[in-house]
């Protein structure tokens, strides 16, 4: 049987079922708000927003992998290209781009000029320290996490704090293939 | 008439996450297919390392005299491997299918536990439907 080569992000976003974007937006909204209710901290419900999205993303892997029928990536440059030209794509509906590459090739940035998530939405005074779409951030690190990379997500720009796009910064902290316990006298 | 006689999902530990029997001999209790999954994790494992060429991910297909086991590993780690009679076909493609109504069924389930076994009906029901479409397949040839 042939092997299927991979998918673009296109072909894949218009296969899959889609929902109304004004619901996703208005759900994600709620989430925040509720956390904020709930945790009164915005460092506090920064970090909810990134553990919530980082339980997305170890699930949202195979999905992934299933549909877009990526082979593995040989370096991580490869990786930040397929996530910000696929996985954004699919899941979100946006194409994000790569930039700022460092010179070992382990950090980059990953740039959205268009975020559904924040469709409609301003941030008050009172909320000032707030990285409104942190769950992206999460998801990012559980998805890379659950194929052997581990990886520090943080926002560099944001638009709701006046940036002009929303940037990420991803860096590869290192590589962990599964370690077979052959030798027992370690 | 090809046949699927078993189908096994190992989560990326090795431990047995799923189970299902479908051929009416060689049936297998727990404590059995526990250690048939675990047996087969290792041996996975082994033949990446024992492989001559680098790069290798590990057996996708071993043919016995009775009986055909195909392999799929995802990049994540977990296995999915059927046991079917010797020369039946699409089998590869049967395994992605059944790979998608995982990720679909039951890594969409919120309640399931990450590398727990495997409890949703869901799953259960489609699981059959493509198993049943793939025999009806196979026999229209």
């Amino acid at each position: 049987m042939a092997p299927v080569g991979p998918r673009t992000g296109d072909a894949i976003f218009s296969n899959v079922e889609r929902v109304n974007a004004e619901l996703f937006t208005l759900t994600y909204g709620a989430i925040v708000r509720q956390l904020l209710t709930d945790l009164e901290e915005v460092e506090e419900v920064n970090k909810q927003l990134d553990q919530m999205g980082y339980n997305i993303g170890i699930r949202l892997i195979d999905e992934f992998l299933a549909k877009s029928n990526v082979s593995r990536c040989i370096d991580f440059k490869e990786t930040a290209e397929t996530i910000a030209k696929v996985g954004f794509k699919m899941f979100l509906g946006v194409t994000a781009s790569v930039t700022n590459w460092d010179a070992d090739g382990t950090c980059c940035s990953i740039v959205l000029e268009d975020n559904p998530l924040v469709d409609f939405v301003e941030l008050p005074d009172t909320c000032q320290g707030l990285y409104y779409c942190n769950i992206l951030s999460g998801v990012i690190r559980g998805a890379l996490e659950m194929v052997s990379m581990k990886t520090e997500v943080t926002w560099v720009r944001d638009m709701l704090r006046g940036d002009d796009a929303f940037e990420l910064q991803v860096k590869l902290l290192k590589q962990v293939p599964e370690e077979y316990p052959y030798k027992d006298d370690e | 008439m090809a046949a699927i006689y078993s189908l096994y999902i190992i989560n990326k530990s090795g431990g047995l996450i799923f189970y299902k029997d479908y051929g009416s001999s060689g049936r297998m209790d727990t404590n059995d297919s526990l250690r048939v999954a675990s047996l087969w994790h290792s041996m996975h494992a082994i033949s990446q390392q024992l492989s001559p060429v680098s790069g290798c991910l590990g057996i996708e297909l071993l043919e016995a005299d009775t009986f055909d086991l195909h392999c799929f590993q995802s990049l994540t780690g977990t296995k999915f491997f059927v046991v079917s009679e010797p020369g039946t076909q699409h089998m590869d493609g049967l395994l992605k299918v059944i790979y998608e109504l995982y990720t679909d069924y039951v890594l969409k389930n919120p309640f399931y536990e990450m590398e727990m076994p495997i409890r949703c009906e869901l799953f259960d029901i489609n699981l059959t439907q493509a198993i049943q479409k793939d025999r009806v397949v196979l026999l229209g040839r």
